[in-house]
């Protein structure tokens, strides 16, 4: 009996173990083999690299104004995403299915294509402008946003604003509203009801979500870069500068320690924190319900409204332009040259080719990081000690620069049994690096407020390891999971991060497609280039629903 | 379509098994700009035996780098792709097995940079400023005739140009001011970039925020500069992608002396292939004329050998420059970054 759960444990913790074994292999090797070559070129440890940076006044600036502007961008970010949390889990209403869906597919999008959306709209020439301009007969533009912090700050509301909402909205649903209920009885109210017991409940999922838009503005890459303009810059794109453009090694590991080791902080902080945080919260599913005084009417449908003029104008705006571009009024020509190979070139992808690709590697990478993370969550919801240290760890691919990670795959994947280089396996493989952090966060809250008595009255009961994770588990994390999984889906079909300095064989993704054609003048590459991206939307509007339909196939009503 | 793959797939299962005992792969690693029309290459394939695998990595500098780092083990046989800014840092870190192609000989000798043939000229191109024709028509405004022109009160506020330190057309312009103004003297390319900025020069991170966003004459654009940094083929490119085909050309290069930079693309073969043979018929098959006639519509780049005949739209549409600034690419590379940190400094800070 005794060896028996011996064995059984052995087995859990073996595989447990899978997902540090994943991130050691895919991770810390690529990454230290590059630190070793950067910073020992010959052998010998050189670190003149960071005594440039703590002499240079310039890094010094580029670092406050890095973390300065993440901390503004998660402040607005999760402030505004706050009050449509609630919206989303407290009220039921048409559309919301769709309308959540619609927000996240600006995490998708090339930065570039939304600079082009936002100039159409709030640039010089601009939509509101000449609006603006009309409307009170002005000789100028009075919207002038163009390369400013402000501008940086609502693009990273702008793509940051789905993954607070459905972080935190997820966790709301599953607070029970007893506490709420008794807290009115006793007396709160305005407030206070607000501040002590609404707020407090979701404090766990508030937190993970600031976390994670801050390591997301932190390293913001393409936003800062073309919308801020080049009087900004964050220690990413100075990474990105040294070492892509000048190989500088030496430079661009010294600066890339500094952002790993300042998140590695950051997280251990954060870390803590949550722990501190963990409630035995009787968790438990709340149905949401339709709006009823004008109170609740005005607050549901003030949050489309400003979710409308947010999210949507700069869509709409994209896709418009997909059917105008070329001012001969509304074309659907575009969208027909997207599968006309025009001058037989090797390079031409028909559009289905281009989805079934894209969604082929975000498929592989979504499966691979849903179960790595789950794992990931379970082992770090045990109480030993050395979990803390390792919860920061599973985080720092967020925080890595992928021209770092790039680098490092090409002189430590180099030889077999390893021999990846120019394996097309290396494209989920390091989608999956980017995404696990995505499920560990959603899933943990869930996963740390389930009480273990609960799990241990199941077992006594004679219920088995997975009908315990079936019925126990799975209804309360579900929520989390299905967030985790649809951030995973659209890490990989964006393709962010490392996959961009990875090799790549003739089958293009649909964002590789959009690059090309972006990548040559005239009307017509443009044009297929916004009608490629509105497709890109269209496929992952419908995946997310598709995602969110699954949940409710897996576990019924709860 | 479904008829003409399974086609070829009978073909190609003929050949290899007609080769069956020798099936030869080469793997060409290129940025990812890299294009051809597949005709071509299958009849290379067809007639030569040879497989040809391409791997796109990049762009041209990520090329670089990741090759440089892959020194001795490389990614593949053949590299395609690097220019004169960054060949010396290819050279330096002895990459390439020379190689003299019998075909050099249609090859002007001012594309030949490397005495050892290290690496073989291919195609070259010319960043070149491009300017929105309907503009300055309509504000009745001469066109630009030199670089000095820019730094004009006239146009202030027209110009749009990429970053040298991030964008490759960028660092071209950059350089070009660099030759045109020189480094010492009263009136430096710093003075020239000073002036530059007070007359409110746009500078963008890369070639498609600059050419798309910002430049009023690249078609659907809401851009308001009508003057931007380019290349000498855009304007044809402006014509062949458009839809209806104008009767004019929306857009020109301005192609007077000392405007113009020349890029220079080359190919060479990877220490470390594992078929010397094969790898230099590929480098041949790159100079041929199939090919080099392949390239202009295919990359919007001009093709090295004097052999190959242009398309109609490049004689009608692009301007070559005749004396463009054709740098040496040691200089460059002893020099890059010394002028892009001065260039920061003196623009950005």
């Amino acid at each position: 009996m005794i060896r028996v759960a011996n064995v059984a444990q052995w087995v859990r913790a073996s595989i447990l173990l899978v997902p540090l074994l994943f991130l050691a292999i895919f991770f810390f090797y690529p990454l230290l083999s590059i630190f070793a070559v950067s910073l020992a070129p010959d052998g010998q440890l050189d670190l003149s690299g960071f005594t440039r940076l703590v002499t240079s006044a310039y890094y010094r600036e580029t670092f406050f104004f890095t973390v300065g502007q993440a901390a503004l961008s998660t402040i607005f970010t999760i402030g505004v995403a706050l009050p449509a949390a609630y919206v989303f889990a407290r009220y039921q209403f048409p559309g919301k299915s769709l309308l959540l869906s619609v927000s996240t597919l600006p995490f998708v999008l090339p930065t570039v294509v939304v600079a082009a959306a936002f100039n159409a709209l709030i640039g010089e020439r601009g939509v509101i402008n000449d609006v603006l301009m009309n409307l009170f007969a002005l000789d100028y533009a009075p919207i002038q946003l163009e390369r400013t912090l402000a501008l940086i700050l609502i693009a990273h509301v702008f793509y940051n604003f789905s993954l607070a909402l459905r972080m935190i909205s997820s966790y709301w649903a599953t607070q029970s509203p007893r506490m709420e209920e008794a807290a009115r009885v006793l007396g709160a109210h305005g407030w206070r009801l607000w501040w002590e017991i609404r707020l407090a409940a979701v404090r766990p999922a508030i937190l993970a979500a600031s976390v994670l838009v801050f390591i997301f503005t932190f390293t913001s890459f393409g936003v800062v870069l073309i919308l801020g303009g080049i009087q900004f810059a964050t220690l990413e794109v100075e990474i990105f500068r040294q070492a892509r453009n000048l190989l500088n090694l030496q430079t661009a590991a010294a600066l890339s320690l500094v952002q790993i080791g300042f998140m590695f902080i950051l997280m251990l902080v954060y870390t803590r924190l949550q722990r501190q945080n963990v409630t035995d919260l009787q968790a438990s599913t709340v149905i949401a319900r339709a709006p009823h005084t004008p109170a609740e009417k005005s607050l549901v449908y003030g949050t489309i409204a400003f979710m409308a003029i947010l999210l949507f104008t700069p869509l709409i705006a994209l896709v418009i332009r997909s059917f105008t571009v070329g001012g001969e009024g509304f074309t659907t020509r575009y969208y027909a040259l997207l599968s006309t190979n025009v001058r037989g070139s090797v390079l031409f992808a028909p559009p289905l080719e281009a989805i079934s690709t894209s969604l082929s590697f975000a498929t592989a990478s979504t499966l691979i990081s849903v179960v790595l993370g789950l794992l990931t969550a379970y082992m770090l919801t045990s109480r030993a000690k050395f979990t803390r240290w390792l919860d920061p760890l599973f985080m720092l691919p967020l925080a890595t620069s992928a021209v770092t990670l790039g680098f490092g795959f090409i002189i430590a994947l180099d030889e077999p049994p390893l021999n990846l280089r120019t394996s097309p396996l290396l494209i989920p493989l390091s989608h999956t690096l980017v995404a696990m952090p995505f499920v560990v966060r959603s899933v943990l809250p869930a996963l740390r407020g389930i009480t273990p008595s609960i799990r241990e009255a199941a077992q006594v009961m004679g219920a088995s390891p997975l009908q315990v994770l079936r019925l126990i588990d799975l209804p309360l994390i579900s929520r989390g999971l299905i967030v985790g999984a649809v951030f995973a889906f659209t890490v990989s079909m964006g393709e962010f991060g490392a996959s961009i300095f990875i090799a790549r064989p003739d089958t293009p993704t649909m964002p590789i497609v959009i690059y090309r054609l972006l990548g040559q003048p005239g009307a017509t590459n443009y044009g297929q280039a916004l009608a490629m991206s509105s497709l890109l939307m269209l496929v992952c509007a419908i995946s997310f629903i598709l995602i969110e339909r699954l949940r409710k196939l897996g576990i019924g009503e709860f | 379509m479904k008829a003409f793959v399974l086609s070829l797939v009978i073909v190609t299962l003929i050949f290899s098994g007609a080769s069956a005992q020798q099936t030869r792969t080469v793997t060409i690693i290129a940025h990812d700009s890299f294009n051809y029309t597949e005709d071509v290459m299958n009849a290379f394939q067809a007639e030569s035996g040879i497989t040809i695998e391409v791997l796109r990595l990049g762009d041209a500098g990520s090329l670089v780098n990741q090759s440089v780092l892959s020194a001795g083990n490389p990614l593949g046989d053949v590299m395609y792709g690097v220019d004169n800014t960054f060949l010396s840092r290819a050279l330096d870190a002895d990459l390439f097995l020379p190689y003299e192609s019998p075909l050099l000989e249609n090859v002007d000798e001012s594309f030949i940079t490397d005495d050892q043939h290290r690496v073989t000229p291919i195609n070259y191109g010319d960043v070149c400023l491009n300017y929105d024709v309907g503009y300055f028509a309509s504000e009745n405004l001469p066109v630009p005739s030199s670089l000095a022109d820019l730094a004009d009160p006239a146009y202030t506020g027209l110009l749009a140009v990429q970053n040298p330190a991030t964008s490759s057309p960028g660092l071209a312009f950059l350089m070009t001011t660099v030759a045109a103004f020189g480094e010492e003297g009263d009136y430096t390319y710093l003075d020239f970039w000073r002036d530059l900025v007070a007359n409110d020069v746009y500078i963008s991170e890369d070639w498609t925020d600059a050419y798309y966003v910002r430049f009023s004459g690249s078609a659907g654009s809401e851009g308001d500069r009508p003057l931007v940094v380019s290349y000498a083929s855009s304007p044809p490119a402006e014509v062949i992608f458009a839809d209806p085909v104008p009767e004019t050309a929306p857009t020109a290069s301005i192609v007077a002396d000392d405007t113009c930079f020349r890029q220079i693309e080359y190919a060479g073969i990877l220490d470390g292939t594992d078929d010397l043979e094969a790898a230099q018929q590929v480098i041949d098959f790159l100079l041929s004329v199939e090919f080099q006639e392949d390239v202009p519509l295919q990359m919007f780049v001009f093709p090295v050998n004097a052999e190959a005949e242009l398309p109609e739209a490049f004689i009608e549409y692009a301007a070559i420059p005749e004396n463009p600034v054709i740098l040496d690419p040691a200089l460059i590379d002893a020099n890059r970054e010394t002028w892009i940190e001065a260039w920061t400094e003196v623009v950005l800070r």
